[in-house]
Order: C-alpha cells, then structure tokens, then sequence
C-alpha cells in the first residue's frame, strides 16, 4: 500500500494518470466507511486534501459563474459568499451530516460517490452545474446530468480527477430541503433543490434519492415558469399544488429499509410545495 | 432536584455528594483502556465466520484450506469444544458453534486465529461450507400456534405462562382495547464486543479480559464449555463501553479462549459494529393485546392480555423477560382480577435477551396507550385516570404479590405535573431550524407544527425474580489509613466505581479509598442489570465497610480503655458518646490491618404457580414521563420539544450520576418511540449500521427536567433504589402519548415513523 499526499494539480493528476487503479482519497468521510465495512478494497492512495488548486474556488462577476474546487469543503459551501451566490448549494450543504463530517466531507467526494441520496447533486442538478475533470486523455467538462449515470455511478473514467465544478450565480430565490428520520446526521429518504433564474423567467427543480440518478422534473418547472411572477413573489396557490402534483409524478421511488415509495413521493409533493411558497411567499 | 443531606457527617466525596468518576478524567481524554484496547506481546487476532441463512442445514463443512492460509495458526469448529457444546444464562439450548444447523442469520460457524485481521478474513474466505437452506421461522404466531415443525429440539415455545386472578366474569362497563406492537431494538453500545485471552504457560487454564456484565456468569458457562474447572478460567473486567442488557449472554468469550488455549498464544477478538448487530442478543420484538374494564369513572376492574415475544433462535433470558413482561400488565394501577396470557418463542430471527427494561418496556407501552383511551372512554384528562387507579404500598398485585416498597405513585404523577413546561413557543424559535421538526433538513416551517403532551408512568421491579438468589460480594481492607476494596461489580458506565468509594469513605471516614482490579478474584456480584448493583454492591460494600468499622472501633476502644459500643465515626473522626474523645479515623487506622468480605442477600423470592400466582418479584421502583413534541402533520416528522420525568429513587446518593442515568434512559426510550429499529426481513438483518441504524443525536434530544423524589426505601441498605432502567420505560409511550395528541391518530406501533403519521 502506497499513500501520496501530492500539494499540486500537476502532480496529482501525473500520479493518478501513472497508476490509474489507485484511490483517491479527499475527506475520506465515504471512502473510509466503504473501507471499514469492507465493501471497498484499497491499494494505493493519492490524498488530494492538500492540493491547493483543488482546494479553491473563484467568482467570475463577468459571466457571474462560480468555479469550486472538488476538495473544498462543506463547511465553506454552507456559510457566506456561497449563502448568497448559491443559496440551494450552501443549504444542502448545510444539511450534510454533523460539523465533524462537513469539514472533512467535500463537493467533490459528494461528486465521485454519486449517491442518489448525496445531498450536494439536487442543486447542482438543479444549478445545471458543469464538472470538470482531468486525466490521462487530458481535460473535458460535462454537464452534470451526463456526469451522473446511475445509482452510485457516474463518467469520471479510471486515472480522471475531478477538479472542479462551476455553477451560474443566478438572480432568484432557491432552496433545498430534505427528510429523513432524524433531525440532523441523516440519509435524505427525499430532497428536493429549488432553482430560479428570475432574469431568463427560468426554474428547475431536482429531486434526491427519488430514483437511480438525480431526477429534473421539466412538467413542474415548466407550470411554475409559466405562472409565478418573480417580480413580486407570487405564484397562486392553484399553479403551486400543480407543480407539486407534478413533482410528485416525477419520482421513481423504491421501497427499502429507510422509507417506502409511497411516503417518498409523499414528501416529494409536501416539500416542492414548501419550497416554491418559500420562494414565492405571496399567493 | 431534591437536596439531599449528607447523614453521616462531612467526610469529602461521601455519599449525597456528586463525586465524580475516577475513570472519568481517562474517559474525557482518551486514555482509558477499555476492552478492544488490551493486547499482548505476540497476540494472534480472532475472527468467526458466521451464517448468511436464517436457517439451513450444514451439509459440508472444510476447514483445511483455511488452515493452509500463510499466518493462520488455528481453525477452530464445534468438533473443538472439548466441553458442553451449548451455552447459556438460563437454558443452554446455544451452540458454541453451529454444527448440524444454523438458526440465524450471524450465527457462528467456526473461528480463525492469525497473525492479522486481514490474514484471519482471508481465512474465513477460505473455510467451505455447504448449506441445505431451510424455510425459516420468522413469525412467532407460526410458532405459538404450533404449526411449525420445532426448529430446535428444545421446540418452539420457550416459555408460555398465564396469570389468572380474581373474577374472570368481569366485563365493563367501558372496554378499551387494543394491539401494541413494539421493533427489535439493539442497545447500541459504543465499545463494541472484545476481549484478549491469554493462556496460562502450562496450558492448562486462560485468563481473559473482556468487557462483560457478569464475570462470574461468563467464567461458569465458559469453564463448561473448555471443560476447564472454574478456577482454571480466571476473568478480569476489560473497560466497558455500554452495556444495556447485551452483554448479559456470552459472545465471544469461549471462542477467544479456545482458540488462546489451541494456540498457545494471546488471541483478541475484536467485532465490528456490523458483527455487533449480529453477535449479541436485542430487545424482545413483541406483540401485546390488552383489554381494560373499567367503571366509568375511569376506575380498573378487571386487566385481559396477551403477550408474544419473539426470543429468536436461542433462548437467552427470553423466559425471564416474558414474566416481567407480563407480571407488569397492570402497570402502577391497582387491579384485583386479571386474565394474562404470555408467550416467549422460537424464531429463526436474530436472538433476543437482556436490554434495558427487560419486558417491561413491552407492558409499558401496552399499558400506557390503554390508560390514554380508558382516560379518552371516561371523559377523563391522562393524569386523572391515573391518579384514580395509582397503586400504594401494600397493594396486591395481580400475582398475589404485595408492594412492600415505597410506592410514591401519587406524588410522582403530582411532581410530573407540576414541572414547568417548555417557554418555547410551538414551532421553536422563529427562524431557528435546529428547533424544529425535520431539523437541519429545512423541511418545516412553524406553520407546519402542531404540538402535543402525552404522558406516561411505570412500574419495574428491581433485583432478579422468580428464586434467583442475586447476591453481591464485596472485600474491605483497611491497611495503614488506606481504603482498599474490591469486587467483581460490573463497572458498564453506570457509575458504581464512583459508588463504591462514596460509600466507604462515608462508613468509614476515609477520603483514601483504592479500587482494586475488578475480576474473579473476589465472590461474585451478580449480574449489572435489572438496576441492581446500587442496591446489591452497595449493601456488599457498605457490610463489608460496616464490618471492618467494628473492627476498628473495638482497636480503638482497647486501645483507649473506653467501651466500643461508644464509638462512632462522625465525618472523618472517630467520637464518643461521652464527649471525650475525638481522633481522626486516618490516625486512629495508622498501622492497622483490617480484611473482611460480606456478601449481601435480598429476600428469598418464588416461583410463579400454574395460574400466575407468587410472590416472584424482589422489590418495585416507579417513574413518570411527560413529553412534548412537536410534530410536522404533513410531513410526519417529529421534534421532542421536552421531557419531564419525577422518578421514585429512594435515596439520591450521588445527584450528578442519578441524572446521567436520568437523561440517558430517557434518550434511549426516545429513540425507541421514534427511530431505533434493527430491520428483518425473513430473518434479513437490513440495517446492520450506525448509517441506517439511527441512534438519537444532541438534536433529537430534548433538555430534560427532573424531579427526584426521596422516600428512603427501608428494604434497600442504602435507601436508594436502582435509578437505570425506568428512565427507559416510560419515556417511550409518553413520547407517543404526545404524538398521538398532536395527530390524533392511534398509533399502536414504536418506533413511530413518519408515515404512520402522515399517510
Ligand atoms: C457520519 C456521516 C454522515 C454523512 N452525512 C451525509 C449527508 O447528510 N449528506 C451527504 O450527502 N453525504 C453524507 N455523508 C457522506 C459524505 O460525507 C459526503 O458524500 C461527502 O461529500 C464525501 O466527501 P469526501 O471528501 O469525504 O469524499 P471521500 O470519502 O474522500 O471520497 C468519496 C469518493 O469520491 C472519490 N473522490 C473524492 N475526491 C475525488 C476527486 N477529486 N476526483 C475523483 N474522485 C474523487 C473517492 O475516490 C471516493 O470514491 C456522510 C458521511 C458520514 C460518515
């Protein structure tokens, strides 16, 4: 077993590159679970904590984006500037296990699990967010949704790095929100991201652990664009329960040990509707 | 909280006081050892190889490639237990290792010693087992019934007991009724199972460190198993991480043993939380009927019930657990006639046992939601059907037994009551979501909240039943001014090592007490459960101090030419009633060497006859809960906003450790009501993780308010009364009393999830 502790992008990438079947190792607040239960066998390991260009993030005000490194980690993304650039991102953020696991747990390790329950991919996927990746074959970006595949699954190709992820800072309410048993260190048994672009009239909702990948549901966000008015905060009550009902219907739900489809697609409506009224206080 | 006086002077860290831990300074900075800590120079790590089946037949079994694995030094299986193959607290119905069948999904197999924990699981790779997969038994109806051929040959019934009292013709005049349901819930310590045996040189006995409840149990059942004289199985206490009753049954301790003794080296095992969930015995899944006839002012006639519980494959403590269960169907209620009918059954579900409450947590929250709906039937608010049923001191109960205890049940009720209620407005503070159902997930907002209050009381006995005679053993020296005491008092948390000096410091008058090493060097103690060892190693140590105290004031006596029957010792100085002398005991004990061992017994109990009835049960304690929770309706999410509790202690010896106890009894009641539930589906364990197995957090637990209440229980040698486990009992049904006045549904299953609320 080798571990390296590379400080720079170049060399973790080289490293990486060299022995593509190694591990990459960033909070580790997954990887050593999957360890200690034994579900995950590991030889060599390259850290990327310590890599400074990963470890970054920068605000482009011309073409007001936001570039965030992989090992950044969620106790930045839950506070200020990111509360106020990307509020669903900082809220989800905020919603990840306890202080211990957010200043350890990073965007990117969020990224290269690719759970359906990890609460970090709704907004991004509701944020159309881009990945960026590096690797033998060099560099290439995909938008989220072709970044994640399936359950725990996703495009990063044996020996690539994810190095970053960049978001729109977008003018508009949004916001996450998530269900589970317990009343923090919890698995989402639902999340829901809510995302509005007030100057193209744009919205998009995302839905976490509702299916086998992060689920966008264009009937809902298509009743709300169509009938809210951003200006003044309003969206009827009628239009509202119809873009729950549709968020509802966008859910491909399973039963398992943490809740059961039913009461999935149940908290699915409830919290799209808290959402939208949230963002939309006036009816 | 209640002041409490210090009656036998001022002595520094005496009883009344909170004293804190001597292991508590370790603890906070990590240097305590506890049992997973121990090791040896040359240690071999253990492993076990356990069953993926509910049930099946071994029809193959190999073990030679294992042995073939570089680094293994030992494979062991059933055919290497040179003494009696089973094990067990009360009937030894459970294989050391499964031979012709496996009856639960981790049921060991064989083990493995190796010079790593990779080479060990290697190895259990490496071992061949080819298993005929049987249907397996996973409802206890199917068991109860009889329509299922036995899955043991000890058969499907455990135990069956009834308890018919009184008039059985008795029917309302208001009825209420209903089925209870209550999940597998696991005690969820955090110092998982390990121990270090290591062998003697000549090979012919081990001693093992391990973290246990009872030593003198464990070293009984495990010297019958090595065929070893029990002297030949010295065992000494490895620091416990929690115990809550799943430490009661033998784990891991014959396999470490043998595998030290076949090996000739130290061998430690080690489980992890997954091997945990699976290696030791839970709470009693369990079903309850009960049918309540009362007057119409809420007055109790008669009681019918109907226990299942679900022992799992092997039978553990589950006979002892269905008579607590159902010798506590009345709850702390008066009632003269009842029809009670118990069962305890074979499943091929995981093994259950010993956790916190013991069957009465089953009973309570069956007792409490019928007390809510005679109270809803009779027009009455819950306090009031409850004061107007509260059982006293000399009451029957419904198995002939009188209540000789201190039964404050009244006044526990009035104290409960009469706790302020939260300040918090309904929803929490305005914008603060950590207040608020669904917590960090930002699912609710106030608007969504609705609040409820539900409360809830119990009875527990205390000190083992039905004949057992559960006593304690303590030894004293006094040696030079210094203190020492030993016993094999179990130390899981609860505090007894703090115990154990308050109370020889105040009998004797001297600050320096040393504990020696807890292990089977000394008689045993019994068991830490059924909240005995305040009562029971209390009452050893304070014998054993009070003889030695005689010993010296006799020295002393000779020594000043003054009669010993004068002498007392006053805070830290020895006195006469006369006036005329007064030394400090440190001085008068200087040079003095003073042993002596006393064992304390409680009354004998009896047996229960045929129809239930005997005086079975050692002495009673009572506690009452009240929860406010509030509840996001739509979402079915669950904030416990506050917990008040007035509990029945007899005496506060030590204020800091009775509310340790206090709060935490109550955090793992409230997980019981709304979270902790240990998953299977035909005999599937689902959920064998900290990640899906959810244990309540800071945010899930409410601040607690206490009302202690002290009336000096005169059958307990301190006063006190064991304060762990009905912090645990009530708590549950109270939470769910609150939930239900917030929904208004039934709620008739714990843990209570969010569907059951909202869908
Ligand atoms: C107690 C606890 C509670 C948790 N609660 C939550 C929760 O509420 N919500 C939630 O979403 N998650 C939760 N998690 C999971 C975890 O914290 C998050 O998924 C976190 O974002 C993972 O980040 P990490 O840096 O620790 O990843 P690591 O564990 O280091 O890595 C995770 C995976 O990503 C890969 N990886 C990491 N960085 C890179 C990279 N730059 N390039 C390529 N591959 C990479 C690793 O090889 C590994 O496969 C919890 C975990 C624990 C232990």
């Amino acid at each position: 077993m080798s571990v390296l502790v590379p400080t720079s992008l170049d060399a973790a990438r080289d490293a990486l590159s060299a022995n593509p079947s190694a591990t990459v190792l960033a909070g580790g607040t997954d990887l050593m679970v999957e360890v200690n239960e034994r579900r995950r066998e590991v030889v060599d390991v390259i850290a990327v904590d310590r890599v400074a260009e990963l470890r970054a993030w920068s605000h482009d005000p011309v073409s007001r984006t936001l570039t965030i490194g992989a090992a950044v980690t969620w106790s930045e993304i839950e506070d200020a500037p990111f509360l106020a650039w990307v509020p669903s991102l900082a809220q989800a953020a905020r919603t990840v296990g306890s202080p211990q696991i957010r200043h350890a747990g990073t965007i990117g390790g969020n990224l290269g699990t690719c759970s359906p329950a990890g609460d970090g991919l709704p907004p991004l996927s509701a944020l159309e967010a881009v990945v960026h990746l590096t690797g033998p074959g060099g560099e290439r970006s995909l938008p989220f949704a072709e970044f994640m595949t399936g359950p725990k699954r996703n495009a990063r190709a044996a020996g690539e790095l994810i190095t970053a992820v960049t978001v729109p800072v977008l003018r508009g309410p949004q916001g996450y929100a998530k269900v589970g048993v317990r009343n923090a260190m919890v698995i989402a048994t639902a999340g829901v991201a809510l995302v509005c672009d007030a100057d193209a009239g744009g919205v998009r909702l995302a839905l976490g652990s509702v299916g086998p990948v992060i689920l966008r549901c264009p009937e809902a966000e298509a009743i709300v664009a169509a009938e809210a008015d951003f200006a003044a905060g309003r969206l009827a009550e009628p239009a509202l329960r119809a873009a729950a009902e549709a968020a509802r219907a966008a859910a491909r739900p399973i039963d398992d040990h943490r809740s059961t489809a039913a009461y999935r697609r149940h908290a699915v409506g409830v919290l799209t509707a808290r959402l939208l009224r949230r963002a939309f206080p006036h009816d | 909280m209640t002041a409490t006086t210090v009656t036998a002077g001022t002595v520094r860290g005496g009883l009344g006081q909170s004293v804190v831990r001597p292991d508590g300074t370790a603890k906070v900075q990590g240097s305590f050892q506890f049992s997973s800590d121990y090791t040896a120079d040359d240690a071999l790590w253990g492993a076990t190889l356990r069953s993926p089946h509910p049930f099946a037949r071994i029809v193959r079994l190999d073990v030679s490639a294992a042995l073939r694995v570089p680094g293994v030094a030992a494979v062991i299986t059933a055919a290497d237990v040179p003494g009696v193959p089973t094990y067990g607290l009360i009937s030894q119905d459970q294989p050391v290792f499964a031979s012709d069948v496996v009856r639960f999904v981790g049921e060991p197999v064989a083990a493995v010693a190796a010079d790593h924990p990779a080479t060990c699981r290697q190895a259990l790779q490496a071992i061949v087992v080819e298993y005929e997969v049987l249907e397996p038994l996973t409802d206890p109806e199917r068991a109860v019934d009889g329509s299922v051929p036995p899955i043991h040959p000890d058969g499907n019934v455990i135990r069956h007991q009834r308890i018919v009292r009184g008039d059985q013709t008795i029917e309302g005049p208001v009825t209420v009724e209903g089925t209870y349901e209550l999940g597998r819930q696991d005690q969820a310590f955090l110092g998982l199972e390990a121990a270090l045996a290591v062998p003697d040189h000549d090979g012919g006995g081990v001693e093992l460190v391990v973290a246990t409840q009872w030593l003198h149990e464990d070293q009984k059942q495990i010297a019958a198993c090595l065929a070893l004289p029990a002297e030949k199985v010295r065992l000494a206490l490895g620091g416990v991480g929690g115990a809550f009753g799943a430490r009661e049954d033998i784990s891991l301790q014959v396999h470490t043993c043998l595998l030290a003794l076949r090996t000739g080296r130290p061998v430690r095992i080690a489980y992890d939380r997954h091997e945990s969930f699976l290696g030791h015995v839970h709470r009693h899944p369990c079903t309850v009927w009960m049918r309540h006839h009362a007057d119409h002012d809420g007055r109790i006639r008669r009681i019918e019930a109907r226990f299942v519980f679900d022992g799992g494959a092997y039978a553990s403590t589950s006979s002892a657990v269905l008579i607590n269960g159902i010798t506590h169907t009345q709850g702390p209620y008066a009632c003269e006639n009842a029809t009670v009918d118990g069962w305890a059954v074979r499943t091929n579900n995981l093994p259950s046992g010993a956790m916190r409450g013991f069957g009465v947590v089953q009973a309570c929250f069956a007792h409490e939601s019928q007390m809510d709906k005679l109270a809803a039937a009779c027009g009455l608010e819950p306090l009031e059907v409850r004061l107007r049923n509260a059982m006293h001191t000399g009451d029957r109960l419904i198995t002939g037994q009188v209540v000789e205890n201190v039964a404050p049940v009244e006044r526990i009720i009035h104290e409960v009551a009469a706790l302020p209620l939260p300040d918090e407005p309904v929803g929490g503070h305005d914008g603060d979501i950590l207040r608020l159902p669904g917590g960090v997930g930002r699912t609710t907002d106030a608007a969504h909240v609705r609040r409820g209050i539900g409360y809830a009381v119990s009875i527990k006995n205390l000190m083992y039943s039905e004949g057992f005679d559960d006593y304690s053993t303590a030894r004293v020296r006094l040696v030079d001014g210094t203190v020492h005491v030993k016993f094999a008092t179990v130390e899981v948390g609860q505090g007894f090592v703090t115990l154990a000096q308050q109370i020889a410091r105040t009998e004797l008058g001297i600050e320096d007490v040393v504990l020696d090493r807890i292990d089977t060097g000394v008689g045993s103690a019994g068991s830490t459960s059924a909240s005995r060892q305040t009562w029971m190693s209390g009452g050893a140590v304070l014998g054993a101090c009070r003889l030695v105290r005689d010993r010296l004031l006799a020295l002393v006596a000779d020594r000043e030419g003054m009669d010993a029957a004068a002498l007392t010792i006053d805070g830290a100085e020895i006195v006469d009633s006369g006036g005329l002398l007064r030394i400090p005991v440190a001085v008068a004990a200087a040079g003095v060497d003073i042993d002596e061992t006393f064992e304390h017994h409680h009354p004998a109990t009896e047996d229960l006859d045929e129809l239930g009835q005997g005086n079975c049960h050692t002495a009673f304690a009572f506690c009452a809960h009240r929860a406010v929770v509030d509840v996001d309706t739509e979402l079915g999410l669950v904030k416990v906003v506050q917990i008040a509790t007035s509990q029945d202690v007899g005496r506060v010896l030590n204020p800091l450790s009775v509310l340790g106890q206090v709060e935490g009894g109550i955090a793992q009641g409230l997980g019981l009501a709304v979270m902790e539930e240990l998953l299977q589906d035909g005999g599937i364990v689902k959920n064998p993780t900290f990640t899906d197995y959810l244990l309540p957090t800071f945010l899930d637990m409410p601040p607690v308010v206490v009302s202690l209440v002290e009336e000096p229980e005169p059958h307990s040698p301190l006063g006190a009364k064991g304060v762990g486990e009905p912090p645990t009992i009530s708590s549950t049904p109270a939470v769910v009393a609150a939930i239900r006045d917030a929904v208004g549904r039934e709620l008739p299953r714990v843990p209570v999830r969010p569907a059951d609320i909202c869908l």
